[in-house]
Parts: structure tokens; C-alpha cells; sequence
């Protein structure tokens, strides 16, 4: 677990000091040692992954500048769409596809040097907090294998806090990239929705869906980032927001910082989870910040307007999974017609949980519920929102837990309505669009390993660089 | 809200798999049923939020209908469009017979 980070390999790789030859040679067997007991990896490609390290030293040796991250080695969630090998979701649905093309996020990631070491398990479609719906097994917690990553970016979270790469991408649509951050004790960054092209991301909720990364320290997570970062003309819903480069952001100076508390973050949060929250608003007041006390009493609807709008989301597009042009299908039966197919392949391909979702959104959008349900649960988006934006004119950025809990034990959570309750703190950040990052805040030792618990900063729409820098002042006050 | 959730029948969870294009069984329709109730109850405190005077916010961006020049690009192929179809027949998706089956 101790590997220099993305940062200091891509240097060495640059200099010359390091060969990214050698460097993906011993990822991979790092990788081919440990991957077995995690399932982090749904696959590696370790051919394709040496053949393009050795094109990186080619350029170096050439006295070509790779690009910032030389010789990185990425991993990449199952959902983003790669030409190297398969893209599934970690689903039945999608065994064996083929992308005919790369997600933006990964051009621009080759393009800036990186090795793409391979893909990674996930909850199935992203629809999950442990990543224990993923059809190709359960992902295991490295501090803990009877304890689950978090999801739904679970493999990416577990490959990183493994040291089994560099850097990963994970997705987050209300929390599957900062809860298993904050299970595996690493940072995960979810960008402003819009900030980061979602090109080849298998679309889940459209609205709420938003690619980060996942990485050992802030400054890592920020170089992922700014690769990534920018508008994109395959994905519409990209914003046309400048990214300024945030290391030429001046740095924080902590007295003139305003740290807003919701009091809603405090009820409930185990002793551990309490006590790195409290840890880190002392640091911070120690520092010289100022912590205000705000309110947001629209949290507790977070999760209820989440499930609502993410269902509804996601039944319109996995609509798309019907067995015909790609996917499952299933075997075709004498005299049975089209939409009888439609339905045994949908049924065949998708887990439980995911036509549970299916069912609940496309319960909330048909005739008689879309009222009840789906046009309020807008309604109330939008109160969420003011309710930030309220928050914001009293404060720069909004700290909290980023789950209640540790690492929860592998089975130890069957009720979905339960599970669903574990996103508490980060659905909202989704449902309004805003910027949020997990931070390793402190460690649970209740059940005997040690096990990470999370903080989470939460920022405004595209101040990322503000967010980051403030992670950065945080991340170093809390390893002091 | 429009009904209580908890009055959830199997026939209404049947009917929604339908819509859902969702082949269940008797058994999942059953644990479907239960389970989609006791999460639509949770849902239904959303209800006592006063939203009269609240407009819909679909989504967290402002821009509209962004269009793209009206500039040719490159396409897939048909060989990339059909690599992942289950059934090919030569430039085409094989499907059961659409006209003049049961389902017609």
C-alpha cells in the first residue's frame, strides 16, 4: 500500500528516472498478486497495458514530453466505455460487449500519458452502496475482506487503496464515488455535474451522473481532474465553464475561510465517524477558519427525492437494454413474439437490484404517480438547491461525514430501503449539481481492524480549484 | 399522495413490470411487491413539502438544446454498429418475426 503517487511516478517517468515499462510491470504484479482475494478487477490488461507503457518510454527516450501523466497507470470503472476489452457494468445485461469506441474521459487520459491497466467491479449499472450486486462477485474492503468497498465504484476504490494503480475512475450519481472513498480511506472527487464529459459512460441517472477520480492525495485527484475537466462537444450536458488551473489559485489563507456545519449532518454519524468530523473542524478552527452553524432541513429528503429521481432516470435508460442490438438476448422460443423477447432478455440480463430500480421508476413515471411522485420529487430538487445556495452565502464550503459508518460487513445489510439510507450525506450534493470530495478523515478500530472513515467537503457549482485547495489545507492539517 | 403505497397489489406490481418490459415470476412479484411498498411509504413523506409554489427542476444546468454545427463527422461503421448484436443476418439485426406473429 505504500506506492509513491500519480504525481510523483508521472515525474520520475518524465525524467527519466523511472522506466513506465517497469512501472506497469509492477502494478500488474502487484495487481495479479492481490486481485484474486479483492475481485477489484473484472479484467487486466497486461499486454496492452506494457505495449503502451513502452510507447511512453519511447517518447521520453525520443525527448517528447508524454504528458502529465506519464506512465500513470489508471483503472477504470466496468461502466466506462473502453476499446480495450470489455465494458459490461458488471452485468449480465452487457457480458461479453465491445465498445466500439472510447469514453472522452479516457482519450484524454491516454492522451495526457496514462496506462489503462484495466477495468474494474462494480455494483450492477452502478445501482448499489457495497458493490455486492456486481455479476462477476462480490468486491472485498482491503483494510477488511469481510467488509465491502463501498459502491458503487467499489473495485476502483479497493484497486487504488491497494495500491493495485495509480489512479481510478469511478462514477457518482449520489455518492458511488465519495462513499467508497471514504470506505477504502482515499480521496474521491465528485465534480460539478457538467464538469467532466460523461461520453461514454453508460448512462444511469442523466441528470445526476458525473465521472471523478479516485486517488492516494488531493494534488493526484486534482491532476486526474484537470485532464479530464472540460467541455466536450460529444456530451451536450458538458459545461462551457473555463477550468482555471487550480495550482494557480492562490493558496487558502485558513482566517479568511468560512466552514459551514449543517446541524442535519450530526444526528446519527457513529462514534468514529462523530469523532474524525470533530477532529477535522478543530484542526480547521486551530487553523484560524471560521466554522459557522447552517442549516439544511431539506436533507432529510434527500434520500426520497433521490429515489425517485434517479429511478425514473434510470428505467428510461435502461430502456435501451432490450436484447436486440446489443446485450443479452435470450433464447428465442417458438411463436413468441418481440416484446415477449424484450422482457425474458431484460429479465435474464438484470440483476435484482436493478430491475427493483426499474420497477420503482417506472412505477413513479406512469400515469396516475407521475404527479405524486416524480413532479414533486422536482419540486423539491429545486428547494434542495436554494437550500445550498442559501447555505453558500454563509459559507465557502460545507464539511461533514461522508457516510454515518465504517465499512459495513459483506451481507451485513439486506433491507434496500437501509442500504439506500447510507447515502444520506452525499445524494444531495448529485440532486443539486454542486461539487463535493472525501477525504480519509480517521480511522474506526471498534470492530478490531481498522477501518477508515470519511470526510466530506462539499463546494458550489465549478469551484473545484477553491474545493481542491481547501482539501489540500485540510489533507495536511489532518496527516500533522 | 395519490394512494397509499402500502395498498400495493401484486396486480399493480405486475402491471408495472409490464410497463417495465420485466418478465417476473409469481415468487418476485410477491418480493417486489414488498419491498416496493415499504420504500414508496419512505417516499411518501415527500408529501408533506409544501410545493405549490415550487417550479420542476429537472436537471442542475440552465443551457438548453445545445445544437452542434450541422458538420459531417466520422461514424461508426455497420461492422462496428453490429459487433455487438446477438443475431446478424448479413448488414442486419435478426429479430423474431415482427409482422403477422402473435404479437402483431
Amino acid at each position: 500500500m505504500s506506492r509513491p503517487d500519480a504525481t510523483a511516478v508521472a515525474s520520475a517517468i518524465r525524467s527519466g528516472a523511472l522506466r513506465a515499462v517497469d512501472h506497469a510491470r509492477a502494478t500488474l504484479d502487484a495487481i495479479d498478486a492481490a486481485n484474486a482475494g479483492l475481485n477489484a478487477y473484472h479484467e487486466v490488461f497486461h499486454e496492452a497495458a506494457l505495449e503502451r507503457a513502452a510507447a511512453v518510454d519511447a517518447m521520453v527516450a525520443a525527448g517528447h514530453d508524454p504528458g502529465p501523466l506519464a506512465g500513470v497507470c489508471v483503472a477504470v470503472k466496468d461502466n466506462i466505455a473502453t476499446t480495450l476489452g470489455q465494458t459490461t457494468c458488471s452485468s449480465r445485461m452487457l457480458e461479453g460487449y465491445r465498445s466500439p469506441f472510447d469514453a472522452t474521459v479516457v482519450t484524454r487520459l491516454v492522451g495526457a500519458g496514462a496506462v489503462i491497466v484495466g477495468k474494474t467491479n462494480m455494483d450492477e449499472f452502478a445501482m448499489g452502496s457495497s458493490s455486492e450486486t456486481c455479476a462477476w462477485g462480490v468486491v472485498r474492503n482491503p483494510h477488511d475482506p469481510t467488509r465491502t468497498p463501498g459502491g458503487s465504484s467499489g473495485g476502483s476504490a479497493a484497486a487504488m487503496a491497494a495500491g493495485l494503480c495509480d489512479l481510478s475512475l469511478g462514477s457518482d450519481t449520489g455518492g458511488s464515488i465519495r462513499q467508497p472513498a471514504a470506505f477504502c480511506g482515499i480521496v474521491g472527487l465528485k465534480p460539478t455535474y457538467g464538469r467532466i464529459s460523461r461520453w461514454g459512460l453508460v448512462a444511469f441517472g442523466s441528470s445526476l451522473d458525473q465521472i471523478g477520480p479516485f486517488a492516494s492525495t488531493v494534488r493526484d485527484a486534482a491532476l486526474a481532474y484537470g485532464v479530464m475537466a472540460g467541455v466536450d462537444a460529444h456530451d451536450s450536458t458538458s459545461a462551457a465553464v473555463t477550468v482555471d488551473d487550480w495550482q494557480a489559485t492562490p493558496p487558502i489563507d485558513p482566517k479568511a475561510l468560512r466552514i459551514g456545519v449543517p446541524s442535519q449532518y450530526l444526528r446519527n454519524n457513529d462514534p468514529a465517524v462523530a469523532e474524525a468530523l470533530d477532529r477535522a473542524l478543530a484542526l480547521l478552527r486551530a487553523a484560524g477558519a471560521t466554522i459557522v452553524d447552517i442549516d439544511l432541513p431539506m436533507t432529510d429528503h434527500g434520500i426520497s427525492t433521490y429515489y425517485v429521481i434517479a429511478p425514473a432516470e434510470a428505467s428510461s435508460n435502461l430502456a435501451r437494454f432490450d436484447g436486440i442490438r446489443y446485450g443479452h438476448r435470450a433464447d428465442q422460443r417458438a411463436g413468441e413474439g418481440l416484446e415477449e423477447l424484450y422482457a425474458r432478455s431484460r429479465s435474464e440480463g438484470f440483476g435484482a437490484e436493478v430491475q427493483r430500480r426499474i420497477m420503482l421508476g417506472t412505477y413513479v413515471l406512469s400515469s396516475g404517480y407521475y404527479d405524486a411522485y416524480y413532479d414533486r420529487a422536482l419540486r423539491i430538487r429545486r428547494l434542495i438547491k436554494q437550500e445550498f445556495d442559501t447555505a453558500f452565502g454563509q459559507c465557502d464550503m460545507i464539511l461533514g461525514p461522508t457516510a454515518p459508518t465504517a465499512a459495513f460487513a459483506i451481507g451485513g445489510v439486506t433491507d434496500p430501503l437501509q442500504m439506500y439510507m447510507n447515502d444520506v450525506y452525499t445524494v444531495n450534493t448529485n440532486i443539486a449539481g454542486i461539487a463535493g470530495i472525501s477525504l480519509p478523515g480517521g480511522t474506526d478500530r471498534t470492530s478490531g481492524h481498522a477501518l477508515p472513515v470519511g470526510v466530506q467537503l462539499q463546494a458550489p457549482a465549478f469551484a473545484e480549484s477553491r474545493l481542491l485547495r481547501v482539501s489540500e489545507l485540510l489533507e495536511r492539517l489532518l496527516s500533522a | 399522495m395519490a394512494e397509499s403505497p402500502a395498498s400495493l397489489s401484486s396486480k399493480d406490481v405486475a402491471h408495472v413490470a409490464r410497463l417495465a418490459r420485466l418478465h417476473l415470476d409469481e415468487a418476485t412479484v410477491e418480493s417486489y411487491r414488498t419491498q416496493l411498498a415499504s420504500v414508496l411509504s419512505h417516499i411518501a413523506r415527500l408529501g408533506q413539502v409544501e410545493t405549490a409554489s415550487v417550479e420542476p427542476m429537472a436537471h442542475p444546468l440552465d443551457a438548453v438544446n445545445r445544437l452542434d454545427d450541422d458538420e459531417p463527422g466520422a461514424v461508426l461503421t455497420v461492422d462496428q454498429v453490429l459487433m455487438n448484436a446477438p443475431a446478424r443476418e448479413g448488414d442486419f439485426i435478426a429479430v423474431p418475426k415482427v409482422l403477422g406473429g402473435d404479437s402483431a
